[in-house]
């Protein structure tokens, strides 16, 4: 199963901006590779990350083939009040992860 | 004696026979990549017919990279993100990959900072292009070319 690593500051000072990181577990299948008999290997891929700041959207992003396996992103958001950071990964195959963190604003 | 000059003989014809294999293999084991027209194409498809201006984004790309696979790419856009002047999003596209759009990141005044890192697949050397769209709708570009050592794409599934 999926397994999703995120690194959020648990501590921010108000206004601050924060860079957060994220990877996922995902072969991000292009649909364009083929098995040695020829078959081409279904695409499956991570299509939408979205990362909500106590439910309001912050950051989106539209992934496509081309991006690595284990998409890894990396962003930033300012810092405005405590709370929860949530992040979605959906995808083929009804793929759909989500994982939150904790912050402390000061 | 005789024979240390044969089997050096040898072994340099044999690896200049491997040299021109593995050139003939690039050649045409080459998979079906896009070319730049129809990247402008995926371009228009994504940002319309309004027009693009060079500057403001940067795209931070290595010059030369080993592995096609992962490649590190950040994109920067000088831009204040404040409610009235912010990043919305940003394109990225290739040139010459299968499929030619990357990635769009979804800004916005929330970010604080116009700055984005992902990593990327290229299947060969080629300019990678990053679109950014302001909150006034203006359209700004950069492009970045690359060296690709060994290609995304071309390696065999199970």
């Amino acid at each position: 199963m999926a397994s999703a690593l995120i690194n959020v500051p648990p501590k921010a000072r108000r206004g601050e901006i924060i860079e957060i990181k994220t990877l996922i577990s995902h072969v991000m299948e292009t649909g364009f590779r083929r098995t040695q008999l020829g078959v081409v290997i279904p695409r499956n891929i991570i299509r939408r990350f979205v990362c909500t700041y106590n439910g309001t959207e912050v950051f989106r992003a539209d992934l496509h083939p081309a991006i690595s396996a284990n998409p890894f992103i990396v962003f930033s958001t300012v810092a405005t009040e405590s709370g929860t950071l949530s992040f979605q990964w959906t995808g083929d195959n009804g793929f759909s992860v989500t994982e939150s963190a904790d912050i402390t604003v000061e | 004696m005789e024979r240390a000059a044969s089997r050096r003989e040898f072994l340099k014809i044999a690896g200049g026979a491997a040299a021109g294999l593995g050139l003939g293999a690039v050649v045409t084991v080459r998979p079906a990549s896009a070319t730049p027209a129809e990247m402008q194409e995926a371009i228009r498809s994504v940002i319309g017919t309004a027009r693009v201006t060079p500057g403001k984004v940067k795209i931070e790309l290595p010059p030369l990279i080993e592995n096609g696979n992962a490649v590190p790419l950040t994109i920067s856009v000088d831009s204040p993100m404040t409610e009235a002047e912010h990043v919305r999003a940003v394109h990225v596209f290739t040139e010459k990959n299968p499929q030619p759009y990357v990635v769009t990141f979804h800004l916005g005044p929330r970010a604080g900072r116009a700055r984005v890192s992902t990593r990327m697949r290229l299947a060969d050397s080629q300019n990678v292009v990053a679109i950014c769209q302001l909150s006034d709708g203006s359209l700004w570009s950069d492009s970045a070319a690359i060296v690709v050592t060994l290609a995304a794409c071309l390696e065999d599934g199970i």
